[in-house]
């Protein structure tokens, strides 16, 4: 196969949003890397979409804008995208396609890697199941976070997700090997703001030396967003699975991830699926949630945090949708616990974590754990049906029952759910709250928990009697 | 070997079209370039061709040389399947791996079967015998509790020439040389067949046998029959997967077929690791030795998740032309009907609903139509039981795949998102949810469990709709306004739910219930039912029912009583009697 790296077209036919055609070339192959360069000497980057015997279409990375019809070169390089990987990148901040943007020397490597990844054997897959602490109640008493997992954050514009995914950062914590960490962080889309806050809160908690940075900001070019994570992740992959660290990755925004993939779509024409967005969404998406995990004989592991904005709050839009339908769970923020004041506002009951039971249990955490999360499941949904009544009839027509519940919520709200951004829990502080909060309701009720698990972990056992009616 | 039949003239994704093409056919599995990347024809217009691959197209460059392999699609079937791990092309994923590390890579091709293990053959018919389709000359241990039967291959018959005697060979060694009109035909211990192609058997039988699940939800109210079709549609996080892994390792079919169709990485692996642990209850060994996996998750290419299925259910097929019950999980054929899509989207052929293809309906009906209960060839009886999850948008149940889907499959699991967030599980709403097996099984479940069966179970069928109705009152006044029947008819909703319905997977004792502790369970709830209807004629404060002991007992019988201890619920019906009778005493005497 002969590729004509080096050979420059120059002149192309066409361009279209941000697409860019060319006809008349040769020995161009599918999904190839394409450098183009402007009349000004500008550098972009693309990719090869679509190709024929005499014609190739290109997306290009940093938009179409100023391109000339008669001018503008067109390079192909005869491979995807690459990016060099490194120990020496720890540390460092990089755009959105891997390129240094933090003023240092391009980063020492010895190896380049294809972004695209490569499916991980289900056969080599570790199934993961150690639990990680992360300080938060709702997540490690009821949607327990665990080494390999990918577990998204599903938020609204303007709630405090961001904040979250960073005390979550800040105070993950597994039981042994704490010096062999790393976080790669990805922004996609997101304010310069937001993404300084970030870099604060890892300055902040000692980590800064471990972080590697892969920023696309609002103002920088839509498309790049394309490459940002799987950027990312070929690095991540790298740290995990050839260095043996465990490897948190922050990708946020996936919304503005989607977006990009659904302007290139436009621009294709192709048949769109819901809400304009392409039919193949599902598996661009899970290209890159899928690439979280552990690997046998591998030591380290990737744990994702995507974070996404749900548009309008709905949790069906195809967005979140898809990403519940490939990640293993899911945290869901809520704009009335928020506007009440509740921080983290957490609303548990859409949450979930697929892999918590492994992650669980008596020499995990406690025994206690698996049935009192479901226990505090039933009593706040419970909670929920009763508050609705309540709204209808009046609170004061409610049985005594009822109204305990009602208690058990408000309770459950303000001291389970609510806690500080610099509060980190311990899982047995967050445990013994949990059944501090319980009493409220009588023991015949708690019909998740097993009566030795009442005996034992019940306070004051004994002391509440059931109410006759 | 491979002839050239074509040259690439373009690449879309997992489309690739080709010209200049010659002497091939329509579905025939075909290689591209150095490489030799999979594909499979879908489409020839004069000299051109539209293929489907089934590996990643990225680096295929327009010019490159297409070759014919002379087969379709097809399975390589014989002893060595079960316990194996394939992709959705039947490339064995362990072999994969040792040849190509932790990461898939394109462009290898290992063998789906062991080509060098030595089986123990035993011989089952002489030299002299003439012998149909599915005739079995032989058998194989291919588990240590596992006859593999080997059968003649569809459209092949002959007098026995020669036949190899007893003892170890490969799969690659002649075991049998029929004399056919034809001429000399000989045959090993595997044989192919075309995935997209129906095994044949002599005829088909009625489903009326129950596929014992050990879920209570189903087992009891929508119960599968061996041989029949089941789908699980639900949102995301509502137990599709659980559900059909709790099958998997419970339900009572000789061998499982389980299709992970694009969906994650960890599930399957969670297979791998559970079942080689995991006793089978019929047999007592590990339930891996009944299994066989297809894994193709969501990052593995999209076409190879459209042949998943057809692979998945022509092993299927396979075993039960043995004269076994098989049963089939794939989750999701929504993943499926999205590959369908992404393909034909790319072919710019015409959309029907929401972009999937017009034959988006007869592709799920030739399917389903492939599961059932049958007389095999050689006479035996075999099924194909095939529960398939559908993964609908938002939950919604309206779409094309749930719709389609619920035409052709008679039994309806709808998962519910609400019981799942408040961690209701299985989250099967009865109200959604069918089975149009009951009046078919309900003989066996007479004839092995208790004549009072179907009777118990459309008593609590009828409770469990009252409540429903009931609720939406329940929502605007409360509880405590209704009149006590009407209460009671909510506090036997909530004993069927909570005490019956809901049953644990992860509890060690409730995660499987045999039939006669399931019946024994509702027998207890209908007893407290009606007793309290009586005792409330004597004007009983309501709230001395829901108080009394026997309630929680009742509420915790299904992991306190363990399945082969049901002369326990013997002293359970006492005590509701006792605890009854001593409640109206009391308040006799009080007036
Ligand atoms: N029978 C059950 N018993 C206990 N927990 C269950 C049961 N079914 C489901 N769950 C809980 O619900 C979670 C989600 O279930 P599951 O993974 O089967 O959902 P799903 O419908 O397959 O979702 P997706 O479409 O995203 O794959 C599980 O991780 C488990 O915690
Ligand atoms: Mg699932």
């Amino acid at each position: 196969m002969i590729h004509p790296m080096g050979k420059e077209y120059v002149g192309i036919s066409k361009v279209a949003g941000p697409l860019l055609f060319i006809e008349g070339v040769k020995g161009v192959s599918f999904d190839e890397l394409v450098e183009i360069r402007t009349r000004n000497n500008e550098i972009r980057h693309g990719r090869v979409l679509e190709v024929n015997r005499s014609f190739a279409m290109i997306e290009v990375f940093e938009g179409t804008v100023g391109l000339t019809i008669s001018s503008t070169r067109v390079r192909f390089h005869g491979k995807p995208l690459q990016i060099p990987v490194s120990m020496d990148m720890l540390g460092r901040i990089f755009n959105g396609l891997g390129e240094p943007i933090d003023g240092g020397p391009p980063p020492f490597y010895r190896e380049k890697r294809d972004v695209n990844g490569a499916p991980i054997n289900p056969v080599v897959r570790d199934y993961p199941e150690d639990f990680i602490q992360t300080g938060i109640s709702t997540i490690d008493c009821m949607n327990t976070l665990v080494r390999g997992q990918k577990l998204p954050i599903f938020s609204g514009s303007g709630l405090p997700h961001n904040e979250l995914a960073a005390q979550i950062v800040r105070q993950a914590k597994v039981s042994s090997q704490e010096d062999r960490f790393a976080i790669v962080f990805a922004a996609m889309g997101i304010k310069n703001d937001a993404a300084q806050m970030f870099r604060k809160s890892f300055e902040e908690s000692g980590a800064i030396s471990r972080v590697v940075m892969f920023l696309n900001l609002s103002n920088d070019p839509s498309i790049e967003r394309l490459v940002t994570p799987r950027a990312a992740l070929t690095m991540a992959e790298y740290l995990a699975f050839d260095l043996g660290m465990h490897v948190l990755v922050v990708l946020t925004d996936m919304t503005n991830y989607c977006e990009a993939l659904r302007e290139i779509s436009t621009s294709k024409e192709e048949v769109p699926s819901r809400k304009g967005y392409p039919g193949y969404l599902y598996s661009d998406l899970s290209s890159i949630y899928e690439r979280a995990g552990r690997i046998i004989g591998c030591e380290g592991s990737i744990t994702q945090i995507p974070i996404l904005t749900m548009p309008n709050d709905d949790i069906t839009h195809p967005i979140p949708d898809l990403t519940g339908f490939i990640t293993e769970g899911q945290i869901v923020l809520d704009r009335e616990l928020a506007k009440r004041g509740v921080y983290p506002p957490i609303n548990v009951l859409p949450c979930l974590s697929r892999l918590m039971n492994d992650g669980i249990g008596a020499v995990k955490t406690r025994e206690d754990h698996a049935h009192l999360s479901n226990q505090l499941y039933t009593a706040y949904s419970y909670v929920k049906k009763v508050e609705t009544l309540a709204s209808i009839i009046g609170e004061d027509e409610l049985s005594d029952q009822d109204k305990r519940y009602l208690d058990f919520g408000r309770m459950f709200e303000e001291q389970f759910i609510g806690q500080g951004q610099h509060e980190n829990r311990s899982i047995k502080e967050t445990l013994d709250l949990a059944w501090d909060i319980l009493t409220t309701l009588p023991k015949e009720e708690l019909i998740r928990l097993t009566e030795e698990e009442i005996q034992k972990y019940y306070p004051n056992n004994g002391a509440q009697e059931c109410p006759t009616g | 070997m491979l002839k050239p039949i074509g040259i690439v003239n373009s690449i879309n994704g997992p489309v690739v079209k080709a010209d200049e093409v010659h002497s091939v056919e329509m579905m025939e599995l075909v290689e591209i370039g150095d490489e030799r990347l999979i594909g499979e024809i879908i489409e020839l217009h004069e000299d051109r061709a539209t293929i489907q691959m089934y590996e990643g197209t990225s680096g295929l460059e327009p010019g490159t040389v297409i070759y014919g392999t002379g087969f379709p699609l097809s399975v390589e079937l014989g002893p060595g399947l079960i316990g194996t791990i394939y992709d959705g092309i039947q490339r064995p994923l362990q072999q994969m791996h040792m040849q190509t590390g932790n990461f898939i890579k394109r462009g290898i091709k290992p063998l789906p079967l062991d080509q060098h293990k030595c089986w123990h053959f035993i011989p089952l018919v002489e030299a002299g015998a003439y012998m149909r389709q599915g005739n079995i000359f032989g058998i194989v241990l291919e588990t240590p509790l596992f006859e593999h039967q080997l059968m003649i291959p569809p459209q092949v018959e002959g007098q026995v020439e020669f036949i190899q005697k007893e003892g170890d060979y490969t799969i690659k060694e002649t075991v049998v040389r029929l004399k056919a009109k034809s001429g000399y035909i000989d045959l090993t211990m595997a044989q192919k067949w075309p995935v997209r192609l129906p095994r044949p058997y002599m005829r088909r039988l009625v489903p009326d046998e129950p596929l014992i699940t050990g879920q209570r939800v189903i087992d009891t109210f929508f119960p599968l029959a061996k041989g029949g079709t089941a789908g699980i549609p639900g949102g995301f996080g509502t137990g599709k997967t659980i559900t059909q892994h709790q099958l998997s390792k419970w339900c009572d079919a000789d061998i499982i077929v389980y299709i992970g169709c694009g969906e994650r990485g960890n599930e399957m692996t969670g297979v791998l690791m559970d079942f080689p642990k995991l006793m089978d209850l019929k047999r007592g060994r590990p339930l891996i030795e009944r299994t066989i996996l297809i894994a193709n998750t969501s990052d593995m290419p999209l076409a190879a998740r459209e042949a998943s299925i057809y692979t998945g259910i022509t092993i299927a097929e396979y075993y039960r032309d043995m004269g076994y019950d098989v049963a089939l999980m794939a989750d999701s054929t929504s993943r499926w009907a999205e590959a369908l899509r992404e393909i034909s989207g790319r072919l710019e052929e015409m959309p029907a609903e929401e972009g999937f293809p017009a034959y988006l309906a007869s592709r799920l009906a030739k399917f389903y139509e492939r599961a059932g209960r049958v007389e095999t060839c050689c006479g035996k009886t075999g099924s194909v039981s095939a529960i398939c999850a559908v993964s609908p948008p938002g939950g919604d149940f309206s779409e094309p795949v749930t719709q389609h889907t619920k035409r052709f499959v008679r039994c309806f699991w709808g998962l519910n998102k609400e019981l799942a967030s408040s961690r209701y599980f299985p989250a099967i709403h009865y109200m959604d949810s069918y089975s149009e097996y009951i009046d078919l099984i309900q003989f066996w479940w007479v004839q092995n469990v208790d004549p009072e069966w179907k009777s118990l179970r459309d008593e609590a069928m009828k409770i469990l709709q009252e409540d429903f109705k009931l609720q939406q009152i329940v929502k605007l006044i409360g509880e405590d306004a209704l009149p006590d029947n009407q209460r009671l008819v909510l506090e036997g909703a909530r004993l069927l739910k909570n005490a019956f319905l809901q049953q644990s997977a992860f509890d060690k004792v409730d995660m499987f219930t045999v039939p006669q502790k399931q019946f024994l369970m509702l027998k207890t709830i209908l007893r407290f039912y009606h007793k309290a209807r009586v005792v409330l004629r004597s004007h009983i404060p309501f709230e001395r029912l829901r108080q009394l002991p026997v309630v929680n007992e009742i509420n915790r019988m299904k992991d306190r009583i363990s399945n082969n201890a049901c002369e326990q619920f013997e002293a359970l019906f006492q005590q509701i009697d006792h605890q009854m009778n001593e409640i109206e005493k009391e308040c006799m005497s009080v007036r």
